[in-house]
């Protein structure tokens, strides 16, 4: 299985600077759309044979990560007509450098970590850390609150490559996993329907700044 | 049993979502307390078998818990239907439907012994305390909200993230998949080393967030300084609780696998600096409501110390717990009070709370002596007992830390407070209505008696279930 895996782990950690260095929301909504399109599909390939339970993870994964939530974000974009990140608190050189660290360090640090058999020279642990960084640096340094939600997506989805390795033996641990996706859609409906947009004027979360010391 | 425990409130829940009349509904809520208290009693009187397999169980620290959250819930029952009564304006159908989901998850919490469940029921918690902070559809209380679940997600999937780590190290090991956390604990010692210490930093920094320890507390002021009082007294005093067991059941784990040195390093410096970052926050607060939130996070800083130190600290900290959720209950209801009678929760408009509502004014000063740990009051045992663990331990520089911290916690609570009760109403702030009533001042007046009672006499059956819990705690490798 596992000279499969790898060319998609580098297409998920190419998206992670994709999205590092991308302005345009439409652009990385698709990326973040595109990782959990192949996500969904290395549950396929992690299993030896298929029966049923994998599959419904691959499809759920598939229709949530890939279809679903981008839509809804689509919805919310168009909604609040907001398209680009204007002014990150990190900019997308420095995001991008800071990308490259972070993936060096998830290299670095999976090395230390002692691997199951099966899993042995695999890049599923780097590559899962480097997307859980990529995801939480998306999350804290823009400012647009959909920008937000996509780092969270990116965040959920690196958790999800660590899960891969185990879905053999826990499937349960990992398709509770799901439910983080709830968080998402509240999120999305949040900026939908509640007043971000109306009280706010902009979904920049840069003005929900009323509360601070 | 236990699943009644946890379908009861669900059930009056669905209740609530379907009662059409708003001034009805909020007594769904005492009611739904009652019947879980009862049952909380039974439950602990004669210990119900475990349930599904071994993934629903009430251990010693869940009996404990268990009896602290049903308590604090009843109580909170009875002070929201004087509060909803006076906010009879707004519609409470999703309040209330939330009020009631919130404690049948809080009890999943403490009754769920599988990795996978529990962490599940912490997200429910997240999810179904949401509303309760956006009850006043305010812009503030929509940034609060927005703020709790964004800070509040990342802390779950992180936490996710660890318990993933922690299930490879059991994979790794070549162990059994069970994932109870029985199990866990009795195969620590074989669990894969450095998966394990990545998986308890990550839980740490997850359910740490959910308990809002510093620095993942940036969600706190803000969420308790916007929700309703009774929202406060319950996400201080039993939401976090959760989270702090959550935290020990990791402890354990690391602790059976004789990796307790590693765990207790991270404990201990982490609860020092919630003190610290507490204190700094605490001085000069001006808005009443925002420093109970730092004394919270104070709070949590002491519970965490207290396992960290070991040895009788663990019991003192357990203690603590219970204490803790009591004193929210005194602190968090009556800055509800104050807040409803003067329309404002900064300190330069409220002044006189003792003439304007002398009630409320008492509580509100008693449980400022209560919750920083002045005799004769519970807390004051509890913190002595984590100090005495620190000397005893030989650990003077944090048994000063921590004295010090508790002195500037002091102070600066003690400045706000007393500036609140003293002299008169200020003309210039019109205030509302609201005056001291029966079911929004009973509750206090329980809690209150209990922080007292406790701190002169603890029943011998508090007792040995706390030592029961501590060593539990403490168990190490078998």
């Amino acid at each position: 299985m596992g000279n499969a895996l790898d060319p998609l782990l580098v297409a998920v950690l190419l998206i992670n600077f994709f999205s590092l260095g991308a302005s345009r929301l439409r652009a990385v909504i698709n990326g973040a759309a595109v990782q959990g399109i192949v996500l969904g599909g290395m549950v396929l390939l992690v299993h030896e044979q298929l029966s049923l339970r994998p599959m419904l993870v691959a499809g759920a994964a598939i229709l949530l990560k890939g279809f679903v939530i981008p839509a809804m974000l689509m919805r919310a974009m168009r909604a609040a007509a907001i398209r680009r990140e204007v002014e990150p608190l990190v900019g997308f050189i420095p995001s991008l450098l800071l990308g490259a660290a972070a993936t060096g360090l998830s290299l670095v640090f999976a090395k230390t970590l002692p691997l199951a058999e099966q899993h042995r020279g695999l890049l599923l642990i780097p590559a899962s850390l480097s997307t859980v960084l990529t995801g939480f640096l998306v999350l804290t340094t823009r400012r647009k609150a959909i920008m937000q939600v996509v780092g969270y997506l990116i965040l959920e989805n690196g958790i999800f490559i660590l899960g891969l390795s185990l879905l053999e033996a826990m499937p349960f641990l990992v398709e509770i996993g799901v439910l983080l996706d709830l968080f998402v859609c509240v999120f999305v409906l949040g900026i939908m329907i509640h007043h971000i947009s109306r009280e706010f004027s902009s979904l920049d979360t840069g003005h929900l700044t009323a509360l601070k010391e | 049993m236990l699943v009644l425990l946890i379908a009861v409130p669900l059930a009056c829940a669905a209740a609530a979502f379907a009662v059409p009349w708003n001034r009805v509904r909020p007594w769904l809520l005492p009611v739904a307390g009652t019947a879980h208290f009862a049952l909380m009693v039974r439950a602990l009187s004669n210990p119900p078998a475990p349930e599904y397999g071994g993934w629903l169980l009430l251990d010693q620290l869940g009996r404990l818990l268990l009896g602290l959250t049903s308590l604090l819930y009843l109580l909170c029952s009875v002070y929201a239907v004087g509060y909803l009564r006076f906010r009879d304006e707004r519609p409470n159908r999703l309040f209330c439907t939330a009020l009631l989901v919130f404690p049948a998850m809080m009890t999943l919490v403490i009754e769920s012994h599988h990795l996978g469940l529990m962490w599940v029921a912490i997200e429910a918690t997240t999810l179904s305390s949401a509303p309760l902070l956006y009850f006043n559809r305010t812009p503030r209380s929509l940034e609060a909200t927005w703020k709790y679940l964004l800070v509040g997600s990342v802390g779950i999937a992180i936490a996710l993230f660890g318990s993933f780590f922690l299930a490879y190290s059991a994979l790794h090991a070549g162990l059994g998949t069970s994932l109870l956390f029985d199990d866990l604990i009795r195969e620590a010692p074989q669990l894969s080393k450095p998966w394990l210490h990545a998986a308890f930093v990550l839980l740490f920094c997850g359910y740490g967030t959910k308990m809002g320890l510093a620095p993942m507390h940036t969600w706190k002021p803000d969420a308790y300084g916007e929700a309703p009082g009774v929202v406060g007294a319950l996400l201080a005093g039993g939401l976090t609780n959760c989270a702090f067991l959550a935290v020990l059941r990791f402890y354990q784990i690391c602790n059976s696998a004789g990796e307790g040195a590693f765990a207790r390093e991270i404990l201990v410096l982490m609860g020092l600096f919630s003190m610290a970052v507490a204190a700094v926050f605490m001085i000069r607060q001006r808005d009443y409501k925002r420093m109970l939130a730092y004394s919270s996070v104070e709070q949590m800083g002491i519970l965490i110390l207290g396992i960290g130190l070991g040895g009788p600290a663990v019991f003192g900290s357990l203690f603590h717990m219970i204490n803790n959720g009591l004193m929210k209950g005194v602190t968090f209801l009556a800055a509800g009070n104050v807040h409803r009678a003067y329309g404002s929760k900064r300190t330069e408009d409220v002044s006189g709370t003792l003439w304007r509502l002398p009630f409320t004014g008492w509580m509100f000063l008693l449980g400022l002596f209560a919750i920083t740990g002045s005799p004769p009051f519970a807390p004051f045992l509890s913190e002595m007992t984590i100090l005495s663990g620190a000397v005893q331990g030989g650990r003077y520089v944090i048994a000063g830390l921590f004295l010090s911290f508790l002195l500037v916690i002091f102070l600066g609570m003690a400045a706000t407070i007393l500036a609140l009760v003293q002299g008169r109403p200020s003309a210039r702030v019109e205030g509302t209505k609201f005056r001291d009533g029966f079911l929004t001042g009973a509750p206090i007046l329980v809690f209150a008696l209990l922080v007292l009672l406790l701190g002169v006499h603890v029943p011998a059956g508090l007792e040995k279930a706390l030592r029961e819990a501590a060593a539990f705690v403490e168990r190490g490798p078998q």
